[in-house]
């Protein structure tokens, strides 16, 4: 097995470029897979059949069906329906969607672990429907989900490279263009193979602190 | 679509199915082996064993995969058939996660269990086979459900290595076809009841062991494992 | 059995601040799957009056409460507060019967996510519009009278079982409630911190003429507190009176045998 430490110094231009782009990605597909799942875990509390069952029902099938195939069908199907985005841009909302039919559980796990007295409690004190929401319930089920949602955002990380597949010059990208310009596949690979084992290390460290600072 | 289209739908189907029952194979024997090493009473192997969940828990599988199609070969001069090479990435990645599921149903067994073998002078090799293995299997058929549906989305992975399966195909029929939307909303809708009919199976397994152990079968996940299941089952196609 | 509290014998009208029927249930039922918890329940309280009730558990006390604070809706039957309808009520009507009521729980339900002064003041501004400056100023007071005026700016966590439930007490009254509900408030506090709470609930019962429905298990305190005791058993109430009368001649031998158990 021959090491190259000249390729490893050749290539770390181009790692970074992938690493910049790869923590994008991750950033906008967290927010969107945040907002998104929490807009899906309230609409599944709706009190119509109506609403929930379509909602139900949508999320199931993107939870249990390839992200690979989704991005594939996104990349290709919005532009012939005449919506053109970026690479980036749909790889970023392919990931948001799927991860936001994991996090929307996450939140309904949350919002269920709520104790029934707080719900009784502020109907006790007559507050309004959306108040209690806003003021009583979802800040005390959001911090018993922040672990979770970390752990999907590490989760998440692990899936960008498939950003790779439409075209987006992610780690994995930059890794493989590399590749293929100067037929070196081994230390590439490895570099961001490493990479990823650090940064999801580093993340879930992080979010072991987090974790800590929010159970008082 | 011809039936020329759909005969190679039909090949892709064939080739992930075979990859996804020979990788959680694969999957489901490091589980246990690197699950019940982390509970050993040595701590070189605690250690052995935890290092490895990290490192394969703590990379993506299409790196891991990328890895194995093109370092392993020349590095040790392995050429692996394509399927070969699948599984071996598959299985060893997803089986990093299986053994987080056998490590956290094996310490969730009464520690009173132990000491009841303990107390009948079993070995303790005795005591994972007649006492923990027994009540902590059932518990664990529902993570490892969810863990087989991240596995069969981690199967389309190995088209982007060019390697025949379900995704590959639909792939190769846009290029036929010049048209996305049909062929991938039928590959969405294929592996959609592919992961069904793996529920229903899980289930029914659940049921059975249960039921062995007397114990009624749990109506899907509750809030608390809910909390904990990115740790468990890695989620989404790329997770290593 | 059914008993009307107004046309109790025991009842000395004089020397209590009568002003007419607060609370009225009328035939009420409500069950459980099989269980009937209330059964064709008739039941009233006059304004300003302050009423135990008492009985085994699962004999339907705390269902009352619940009723009235619209927790649970009763199966059968017509529930009017102040002369309004809470059951059968539009959600407009029961919104605004319900700011007439207040509840303190058993296990206190204190908002964890909010220091002590915003759960006293957060349902006063949003709901009743309050200004915060008026809010806090009410609060303060109340945290005074609780004997907690140091503990504004506290987590409930960091108080203890009988704070937290004085916290609640407070909470309760800065709606300026004309009923307050007190459903087992000392039932989940460790047996020293009990008194701090109830000396506070005599305070309250002495000094204001706020109507209190109670459910507890202190008897003594009821017995302090109490114009009227009711002795529930199976969901009826089988026997009314003054605490005097209930606790040293009860008619019932059901009394009797409840009342020798707790004492």
């Amino acid at each position: 097995m021959k090491w190259d430490w000249g390729a490893v110094g050749d290539f770390m231009p181009q790692f970074w470029d992938g690493l910049l782009v790869t923590l994008q990605a991750l950033a906008l597909g967290s927010v969107i897979s945040f907002v998104l799942g929490l807009v899906w875990a309230l609409l599944m509390r709706a009190p119509t059949r109506w609403v929930t069952w379509p909602v139900g029902a949508v999320t199931e099938f993107v939870r249990n069906t390839p992200l690979l195939v989704q991005l594939f069908f996104l990349f290709y199907v919005l532009p012939e329906w005449g919506f053109t985005f970026s690479a980036l841009t749909t790889g970023v909302f392919a990931i948001g969607l799927h991860y936001s039919t994991y996090t929307m559980q996450v939140y309904r796990a949350g919002i269920e672990a709520v104790p029934v007295g707080q719900w009784e409690a502020a109907t006790a004190l007559n507050l309004p429907v959306t108040r209690t929401w806003r003021v009583v319930i979802l800040p005390q089920a959001i911090r018993r989900v922040v672990p979770a949602l970390g752990n999907y955002v590490i989760a998440m990380l692990k899936d960008t490279p498939l950003l790779m597949a439409i075209t987006v010059l992610d780690m994995l990208g930059q890794a493989r263009l590399f590749s293929q310009e100067h037929f070196q596949f081994t230390e590439p690979l490895t570099v961001i193979g490493v990479a990823f084992i650090l940064i999801s290390y580093l993340a879930s460290l992080l979010m072991r602190a987090l974790e800590r600072r929010l159970v008082h | 679509m011809t039936s020329g289209l759909w005969e190679l739908v039909l090949k892709g189907v064939w080739v992930t199915i075979q990859l996804l029952f020979l990788s959680a194979l694969l999957a489901g024997a490091v589980s246990f082996v690197v699950g019940i090493a982390r509970t050993h009473r040595l701590w070189i192997v605690r250690f052995l064993a935890g290092f490895y969940t990290e490192v394969f828990r703590g990379t993506s599988a299409l790196v891991m995969i990328f890895w194995v199609f093109f370092v392993l070969p020349p590095a040790f001069g392995w050429q692996l058939v394509p399927l070969w090479a699948g599984t071996l990435a598959l299985g060893l990645t997803y089986g990093a996660y299986g053994s987080e599921i056998v490590r956290g149903a094996l310490n969730a067994v009464d520690p009173a269990q132990k000491e009841g073998g303990i107390a009948l002078s079993f070995t303790p090799w005795q005591r994972m086979k007649l006492i923990l293995l027994p009540q902590a299997v059932p518990e664990m058929i529902p993570p490892f459900s969810n863990l087989l549906i991240e596995l069969l989305k981690g199967t389309a992975l190995v088209s982007i290595m060019g390697m025949g399966d379900l995704a590959f195909s639909g792939n190769l029929v846009r290029l036929a076809l010049q048209e996305s939307a049909e062929i991938y909303t039928y590959l969405l809708v294929i592996y959609f009841v592919i992961a069904f009919a793996l529920t229903r199976i899980m289930r029914g397994l659940e049921k059975k062991l249960k039921a062995g152990v007397g114990k009624a079968p749990t109506r899907g996940i509750s809030p608390q494992q809910e909390l904990k299941r990115a740790e468990t089952t890695g989620v989404g196609g790329g997770v290593a | 059995m059914s008993t009307d509290i107004q046309q109790s014998p025991d009842m000395n009208p004089a020397d209590k601040r009568s002003n007419g029927e607060l609370i009225r249930l009328d035939q009420v039922t409500k069950r459980f799957g099989d269980n009937t918890v209330l059964d064709h329940l008739d039941f009233s309280v006059e304004a300003g009056k302050h009423v135990t009730l008492i009985g085994p558990s699962g004999s339907g006390k705390t269902t009352i409460l619940r009723l009235l604070m619209t927790l649970t809706k009763p199966d059968e039957g017509t529930i009017t507060v102040d002369g309004q309808h809470l059951f059968p009520a539009s959600d407009k009507e029961v919104r605004e019967v319900r700011k007439k009521i207040g509840m303190v729980f058993q296990q206190f339900n204190l908002f964890p996510n909010m220091p002590v002064l915003r759960n006293i003041t957060e349902a006063p501004v949003t709901v009743l519009g309050l200004s915060k400056d008026e809010a806090e100023e009410r609060a303060r007071e109340l945290l005074d009278l609780v004997g907690l005026a140091d503990k504004c700016d506290a987590y409930p966590a960091q108080l203890s079982g009988g704070q937290q439930q004085r916290v609640a007490i407070a909470r309760a009254l800065a709606m300026r409630p004309q009923v307050l509900l007190l459903d087992e408030v000392t039932s989940a506090l460790d047996p020293e911190l009990v008194a701090g709470v109830l000396d506070v609930l005599r305070d309250i019962a002495r000094s204001t003429d706020i109507t209190m429905l109670c459910v507890t298990h202190e008897m003594n305190f009821a017995r302090d507190i109490s114009d009227q005791v009711l002795m529930f058993d199976s969901g009826r109430i089988i026997e009314a009176g003054a605490p005097e009368k209930i606790f040293s001649e009860p008619e019932q031998d059901r009394t009797r045998e409840f009342l020798s158990a707790v004492l």
